[in-house]
């Protein structure tokens, strides 16, 4: 196990064949089947792929880092031959006939394509919980960190009712890498999906640069601010992958020519006494767990102690950018969900008196509470009546918001260092007492500004709580300084060093929570 | 419910092209013609301000119809306006429709250069201002044949702005005089086709066609200042014109579409401020919007796609990837020449009338064919400006033929003109036929005494036998008797059948020697030539 590079090592010296590697985490697919973290397992594919690459480590062509590395990518990356449902019931049964730009690099790389990962619906959600296929549980919540804890603990409820969510909505992908299903994962990032799973499953969470990476087969949420993610366990296996995706895309006419040099390895910073951090004062919130307030002070001071410039620094409009968010993102979503007619692809209803009622019903059926108030608001919010009044205004609020960074770029900061998130993961019980808005809401208020102003950043996991669980802290970096920002973030790892999630017991265990499942379902139908 | 008509047949593909059912037979926008060609009209009644100062008294008023025009015109191009699907026509359904086409989640446009570059260069034609910025934005609709449930079109800020159109009115007493007029150009915007709909009324489904779905359209907007739908009418001829001279687009709309349009102007001049367009199957114009809900289009910026930066010589980047940019004055320099200054040049070198000059453009390919028989014949430019003008011409209009469909090449149009030139055959018919030149406009049926030589070459070259005009002038005998010996005994012969004409002749009667004239034409078989049998006459009965 360990890092994609190690075990990427030990495929070049012959230690383990790409059979074997992927066999290994097929049967933890298998094993964490619970986790719900897979929507669709490509056993095959992956079979296929794993004989294919063996075949070329044996003649020595092997084709670089990637060869043989199971991989795994969120459900609204569209995939050639592999159904891709973006978790909703509109698209149940869509299989593309391609694959996005960013698979198609991964495969051409010689990666295994493990499957398909859990998320919420067409990635609306930071829980991962409001998708068709239901939520991702996160697999900390079976680790022996927190179990201990949770012993200790004399009002804790004993058995699986109080698991954990991820985070989302890229929650399935962070699941599959931190239960060691696969190496590598994709995301996708529009307010902090990739970055705040990755916080509350303890890995690294990767947003690159807007126009860095093509969007060319993501399925949209809001095409100004999406970008693919990278969920590692380490920051140098996010570079390696990041330099595999990084690059223009003639099919994304947003993506740039050339912007960093690949292949991208990263160096191990000697000193950090050259470096300026920022630390926003807006996003010392009082919603702010003081367990995550104080690691993110003491991050500053490690910063500070090893010869850094650390500076408080102002954002001043982070405060409109969830509001904002709200009626950009809402805009997209109703232009974007437009072609979801049900006359191509997809779901399409049983009414057939005429192809409005056929629309309507079809949409309706097809989509979740979330996705059509967000379309709802969209299209109102697009009414010639209301443009000036909503989306222009927002779009120029965006423009203060993303000229906040770059005055604080341009005061001397490198990088910024904020929380990832409010608090560490909490209990799906807990969670899904607010609704998804206000969820959300809460959720994305350190990563949204972020991709506002389409910037670099990423997510390290710092420590574990008192209760045991990943916390992580979020640097961000100028627009297309993603290497920068990713040696700083590697410095930084190696300074922290954040423990394994140790899930041997649950690797035990999970035979035992599938077959209480079962017999829970069993029950159930008599 | 019906099962799906048609569907993509490549393997791996499960998104099936689907039918709807037939619920709403009228749409948005644009009619949907025949062709890709289409043209919106906005008319009104404007007041027009008499005396701005004073307040109107009743009666004053002066009314006056106000008609502006938005005109789609798909761009000629190898490829669609923001995907690689080829641009073809009559292709069997669905067989140029790429994933970005039919709107697959997660595809992204990419604009296609040569669509911009037709947009600059249209825009440069209609003395436009080319903005160095212009932006995408999309336009929210659901039609079944609009696959996204938008399309990309120009809204805000479009490629081209502020131009002018100028055209000729026909005028005077024969409508012979052309009097210049100018229409003022809003904006020509760059836009996405929507597919096709095919309604089975029978089965009550509609069936899809995509091939069409992303094909590029120039929306060139007219201001409305054009008063009535001739103006329109002509303006629109003009544009096309423009459009075919530069390449930019095919711009084939059938005359029946203009026609058509001039009567949906003309209708729509009695209703105010609203839009109208022609329904072709109940032959009348129907309102554009549904009386129930005004459409809202909820423009949104497209996202997808960067603003469109052009540059000149003195912005371009030195270091600009040629492939990545495109230079306004590059495209300036490569501009054809146009209509109205082909018109020009050809009254000037060949002393033709303007209105000839026109003529010769509005036919597509007679242009072409005039300068193709002028390099091959002798004969003046202005008898092959007639020849072409009203026998070639006549002869295609009265078998509504095109240009391209002619029997008759350049080449033995020119070689009829050379005969006639070294007077090999009789002129006679042509000089006729002349007598209907003036009349440019309206293409008479041909004039009876016409059937002569030249113009029996003619009718021999029409019938498509592959004979050369020198050919048919010795089969059938069609020359110019140049034997004087031959002719004097025709005239001899004449003379002594008809004493009594003679006897006129003798007695001072001027108009019996015509008599005796046409009668030895006849007997030649018009293949003489009048002069000389007059001459021949005179002298046998020593007058």
């Amino acid at each position: 196990m360990g890092s994609l590079l190690r075990v990427s090592a030990a495929l070049k010296q012959g230690q383990i064949t790409p059979t074997e590697l992927c066999q290994k985490c097929l049967s933890l697919i298998k094993k964490t089947k619970f986790l719900n973290a897979y929507i669709t397992v490509s056993e095959e594919v992956a079979l296929k792929q794993a004989e294919e690459s063996e075949k070329r480590y044996k003649n020595g062509q092997s084709l670089g880092d990637l060869d043989g590395i199971p991989i795994a990518v969120k459900d609204n990356f569209s995939t050639s031959g592999i159904e891709t449902t973006c978790a909703s019931n509109m698209l149940k049964g869509y299989v593309p006939p391609y694959n996005a730009t960013v698979v198609q690099k991964l495969l051409d790389q010689g990666a295994l394509l493990m499957g398909k990962t859990n998320l919420d619906e067409f990635a609306m959600g930071s829980g991962s919980t409001d998708g068709v296929f239901g939520p991702v549980k996160n697999p900390w919540s079976y680790s022996k960190q927190y179990r201990e804890k949770r012993k200790q603990n004399p009002h804790s409820e004993s058995g699986d009712s109080d698991w954990l969510i991820t985070g989302g909505s890229s929650g399935g992908s962070a699941a599959a890498v931190s239960a060691f299903t696969c190496y590598a994962a994709l995301g996708s990032d529009t307010g902090g999906s990739t970055r705040n799973p990755a916080a509350h499953c303890g890995l690294v969470g990767f947003k690159p640069s807007y126009g860095l990476v093509s969007r060319h087969g993501l399925i949209p949420l809001v095409n100004s601010m999406d970008v693919p993610g990278i969920l590692t366990r380490c920051v140098d296996d996010a570079a390696m992958v990041l330099g595999v995706l990084a690059g223009h895309d003639p099919k994304d006419s947003t993506t740039v020519h050339d912007p960093i040099n690949k292949p991208l390895v990263l160096s191990s910073l000697a000193d950090v006494s050259k470096l300026c951090i920022g630390i926003p004062k807006e996003y010392l919130v009082p919603e702010l767990s003081s367990e995550i307030q104080s690691l993110w002070s003491r991050a500053a001071d490690l910063f500070e102690s090893e010869g850094a410039k650390v500076i408080e620094v102002s954002l001043p409009h982070t405060s409109y950018s969830i509001v904002c968010y709200h009626v950009l993102c809402t805009s997209e979503v109703a232009s974007n969900m437009a072609r979801f007619d049900g006359l191509q692809y997809g779901h399409r209803c049983d009414i057939d008196v005429s192809t409005e009622a056929m629309y309507a019903a079809t949409r309706r059926e097809g989509f979740n509470d979330v996705v059509r108030g967000r379309i709802l608001s969209g299209n109102f919010f697009l009414l010639k009546e209301n443009y000036e009044n909503y989306f222009v205004k927002a779009q120029k609020v965006r423009r203060l918001i993303a000229n906040d960074f770059v005055n604080a770029f341009n005061s001397g900061v490198d990088v910024l260092l904020t929380p990832t998130t409010l608090s560490e993961a909490v209990p799906y019980l807990e969670f899904i007492k607010e609704d998804n808005r206000t969820r959300s809401a809460q959720d994305d208020i350190f990563t949204q500004a972020v991709n506002m102003a389409g910037l670099p950043a990423v997510s390290i996991p710092i420590a574990l709580s008192n209760q045991g669980l990943p916390i992580g802290l979020q640097f961000i970096g100028r627009a297309f300084y993603d290497q920068q920002l990713l040696t700083v973030a590697k410095w930084f790892e190696k300074q922290v060093q954040f423990p394994v999630i140790q899930l041997q017991e649950l690797m035990d265990d999970c035979s035992a929570i599938l077959e209480n499942e079962k017999l829970a379902s069993v029950s159930l139908k008599q | 419910m019906a099962a799906p008509m048609l569907r993509w047949g490549c393997r791996g593909r499960r998104w099936a092209l689907a039918w709807v059912d037939g619920g709403s037979c009228h749409r948005r926008g644009a009619p949907t013609g025949s062709t890709s060609n289409r043209i919106r009209g906005q008319s009104s009644l404007a007041q027009q301000p008499l005396r701005t100062a004073q307040k109107p008294r009743k009666g004053e008023h002066k009314w006056a119809a106000v008609v502006g025009l938005e005109i789609h015109a798909q761009i000629s191009s190898n490829s669609k306006l923001f995907s690689g699907s080829q641009v073809r026509f009559s292709a069997p359904p669905n067989s140029l429709v790429s994933f970005f086409d039919a709107s697959l989640p997660g595809t992204l446009p990419v604009l296609n250069r040569r669509c911009v570059e037709a947009a600059v260069m249209t825009g440069l034609a209609l003395n436009c201002h080319i903005n160095k910025k212009s932006l995408f934005d999309r336009k929210h609709y659901f039609y079944a044949d609009l696959p996204a449930g938008y399309q990309i079109t120009q809204q805000r800020l479009p490629i081209a702005v502020n131009g002018s159109l100028t055209y000729g009115i026909s005028a005077g007493k024969e409508r012979g005089q052309v009097i210049p007029k100018t229409v003022r150009v809003k904006q020509i915007q760059l836009e996405q086709d929507s597919g096709k709909s095919l309604h089975d009324d029978l089965r009550s489904q509609t069936l899809v066609d995509l091939n069409r779905a992303g094909v590029g359209l120039l929306e060139v907007v007219l201001e409305p200042d054009l008063s009535c739908g001739e103006e329109a009418a002509t303006a629109v001829r003009e544009l096309q014109l423009i459009l075919q001279a530069l390449g930019t687009s095919q711009a084939n709309m059938a005359d029946y579409e203009i026609q058509r349009q001039i009567s949906e102007l003309e209708n729509g001049g009695e209703i105010l401020n609203e839009t109208r367009s022609f329904h072709e199957k109940l032959g009348c114009t129907v309102s554009m919007r549904d009386k129930e809900a005004k459409q809202d289009y909820r423009f949104m910026p497209e996202p997808n796609l960067p603003p469109l930066l052009l540059y000149d010589a003195t912005s371009l980047p030195t270091d600009a990837d040629p492939q990545q940019v495109i230079n306004i004055d590059q495209i300036r320099e490569m501009l054809p020449e146009l209509p109205s200054v082909t018109r020009e040049r050809l009254v000037q070198q060949y002393g033709m009338l303007p209105e000839h000059s026109f003529t010769l453009l509005n036919e597509v390919g007679l242009l072409e064919f005039f300068q193709n028989v002028i390099k091959e014949t002798r004969a003046e430019p202005k008898k092959v400006t007639s020849w072409v003008l009203n026998i070639f011409l006549g002869y295609l209009k009265q078998e509504n033929l095109a240009v391209s469909e002619s029997p008759v090449t350049p080449s033995a149009l020119a070689e009829l003109l050379d005969l006639l030139d070294s007077r090999t055959i009789s002129s006679s018919a042509a000089k006729q036929a002349g007598v209907q030149w003036c009349d440019l406009s309206s293409l008479q049926p041909l004039p009876p005494g016409f059937k002569r030589s030249a113009s029996q070459v003619f009718e021999e070259l029409w019938k498509r036998e592959g004979k050369t005009p020198g050919q048919i002038v010795s089969e059938k005998q069609l020359e110019l008797m140049q034997d004087r010996g031959a002719l004097e005994q025709f005239c001899y012969s004449v003379m002594k059948d008809h004493p009594q004409v003679v006897m006129d002749v003798k007695k001072g009667n001027p108009r019996a020697i015509n008599k005796l004239i046409g009668l030895v034409r006849k007997a030649t078989l018009n293949r003489a030539d009048p002069a000389m049998i007059k001459e021949i006459l005179e002298k046998q009965l020593s007058l």
